[in-house]
């Protein structure tokens, strides 16, 4: 039974990004901090919100073993809190990046001449600017907040997988398959969705995964501009911007949201990388 | 003899270029090819690369659109065909392509592969009728249904290749074109796609247009034979034992090699250049090249005629 469950999990090429040790423990992070984040209201034991103006800038101890921030709010309950904000912002605003820019590569990619001259020539001018002026150019159109912060981080990041779709597509279109299936009379919906987009997805995702790393740190950034989440929603951007005020005399305010970013960031990264080499894409992840 | 094929006048010219800085430049790939074929016969392409033979083969497919010209395809007016009845009479004509290595989808099993021209046609079969449909074209083509699960990685190019071939046999069709289909194989594998190709068309009744430019195999398959060059067709051997007539024909008979080395002996080189496509001359295209030539090759074109034999065009037929 279990050699059956061993056996059906081989099937999945992916899976193998978990067999050297990087990758167990990269992985083993991310699913951690997958865990906290979705259980987070059973494992804090404060309410994220609740001043003790009393026990402000506490140092580290019991009950609060992150301590307290200027309001006397548990750090460690609003870090815990924070993971979430920072991964269904970033998850979602990749998605959406991820989905948009794959419809418009394909089509760019499959159809060519005008429109994918059109579509090639707006994204290159995104893909010219740094991915943060691009988001705090529509936050600064639609105003601060998690869901423009979110639509901000997708219009930063789609450029990039437009052009990765469009250069798989461009380069699986020239593929005998294709000719093949085109000469057994299939459709150009048939080639597109049973040939060109599933041989086009394992890069696309991947460098989706390694682009939610850094879709935690522009969301931290705006975060800490304070366009982002807004008080008292914890962000760990948000957090770092307060602990500035404090940071001699309560360092722990900046330091635990700062160190959760870090450590997620180089988790996505270093997993991401293992991912690469488990499905031998390499050559295939550049844009 | 009913004719399968008739191909009229045939051209397709290739424009590049266009736009301020760079002039428009126009390319004949394929000029002025007629030709048909009856049922049940093999018809040979040969010429050097670059002659036109795959674009040929995939004008009469339709894969690309000619600039000019007709082909009647079991008396339909194929460009004629709007894109939905085009779709379905593509299953009266299949190809086998040169490089097996690329002709299936990296990620479709042997039985995915062999299946999909029915899912292709809109015929809805049962996960069973489609194991039934499977083992019927493996062993069609010879291989065994163990590797109705591989993948495309794990086969070898000969195996890779039956599985194209089934592929194109799924759809039961009357005419295959076959585009070098051994030119990517070794000699040995060479051989036995060969004897399957020659056994299938027995069985099946199927007429082929097969492209080479390996004259031994063409002489060894083919009822009759088109010369190629340039886009042109310079000769049409009636069947491989006929003589060439036309001074390039020669030399690419001349070129074939024999494995007796008793029978060793130099082979005479062509001098001179291949002109470029994009520059045809006036005249004959091989002109530049041929020991025969004199002034009216290389200011007027010669046309296919039979006047003294076989289809030639030539101004001093051999």
């Amino acid at each position: 039974m279990t050699l059956a469950i061993l056996n059906w999990l081989s099937g999945f090429t992916a899976l193998r990004a978990f067999s050297s040790a990087m990758g167990m423990i990269a992985g083993g992070f991310l699913i951690l901090l997958l865990l906290v984040a979705f259980f987070a209201p059973w494992i804090t034991p404060f309410d994220v919100a609740a001043q003790n103006l009393a026990n402000a800038n506490a140092a580290p101890g019991w009950p609060h073993i992150m301590g307290t921030d200027e309001f006397g709010r548990d750090v460690f309950s609003r870090v815990v809190y924070g993971a979430r904000t920072s991964l269904s912002v970033s998850a979602t605003a990749i998605g959406i990046s991820v989905s948009v820019g794959m419809l418009l590569g394909a089509a760019a990619g499959y159809f060519g001449g005008m429109f994918e001259r059109i579509v090639m020539t707006v994204v290159d001018l995104t893909w010219s600017f740094p991915d943060i002026l691009i988001a705090l150019i529509f936050v600064a159109i639609i105003g601060p907040g998690l869901t423009s912060t979110t639509f901000a981080i997708a219009i930063a990041y789609l450029a990039q997988f437009t052009r990765l779709t469009r250069a798989q597509i461009v380069r699986l279109k020239n593929e005998t398959f294709v000719e093949a299936t085109i000469n057994l009379g299939a459709t150009p919906a048939h080639v597109v969705l049973r040939h060109l987009l599933p041989n086009a997805l394992a890069p696309v995702i991947v460098v989706g995964m390694l682009a939610v790393g850094d879709g935690i740190v522009l969301e931290a950034t705006l975060g800490f501009f304070g366009l982002g989440a807004q008080p008292p929603t914890p962000s760990w951007g948000a957090m770092m911007s307060s602990g500035t005020a404090q940071l001699f005399i309560a360092p722990w305010v900046i330091i635990y949201p700062g160190v959760a970013v870090a450590i997620t960031v180089i988790a996505v990264n270093l997993f991401g990388d293992e991912l690469v080499r488990a499905l031998d894409i390499r050559d295939r992840v550049r844009s | 003899m009913t004719t399968l094929l008739e191909v009229g006048h045939l051209s397709k010219e290739f424009v590049s270029g266009g736009g301020p800085f760079r002039p428009l430049r126009s390319m004949h790939a394929v000029n002025d090819v007629s030709f048909s074929v009856s049922v049940g016969r093999v018809v040979g392409v040969v010429g050097e690369s670059g002659c036109g033979k795959s674009t040929l083969a995939r004008l009469i497919l339709r894969l690309i659109e000619p600039t000019s010209g007709t082909i009647q395809f079991e008396d339909l007016d194929l460009l004629a065909q709007k894109p939905k009845p085009m779709r379905a009479l593509r299953a009266r004509m299949q190809m086998v392509f040169q490089d097996p290595y690329s002709a299936i989808d990296p990620r479709y099993s042997t039985r995915d592969a062999v299946t999909e021209p029915f899912d292709v046609q809109g015929h809805r079969y049962t996960a069973t009728e489609k194991d039934t449909k499977t083992a019927e074209l493996l062993d069609m083509v010879g291989l065994s249904l163990q590797l109705a699960n591989s993948y495309p990685h794990q086969l070898s190019g000969g195996q890779k290749q039956r599985v194209g071939i089934a592929r194109a046999l799924a759809l039961n069709p009357a005419l295959l074109v076959l585009d070098e289909p051994t030119a990517s194989l070794d000699v040995s594998v060479q051989a036995q796609i060969i004897s399957l190709l020659e056994k299938l068309r027995d069985e099946l009744n199927l007429t082929y247009i097969f492209i080479s430019h390996d004259l031994s195999l063409v002489k060894y398959f083919c009822d009759e034979v088109l010369v190629m060059y340039l886009g042109r067709v310079v000769e049409v051997l009636p069947d491989t034992e006929a003589a060439a007539r036309h001074p390039y024909t020669r030399t690419l008979l001349d070129s074939t090699f024999d494995p007796d080395p008793r029978l060793r002996r130099t082979i005479e080189p062509l001098a001179g250049e291949v002109p470029s496509p994009f520059d045809l001359p006036p005249g004959c295209a091989f002109a530049a090249r041929c020991p025969s030539a004199t002034g009216k090759c290389s200011t007027e074109l010669p046309v296919l005629s039979s006047d003294g034999g076989h289809p030639v065009a030539c101004h001093h037929p051999l």
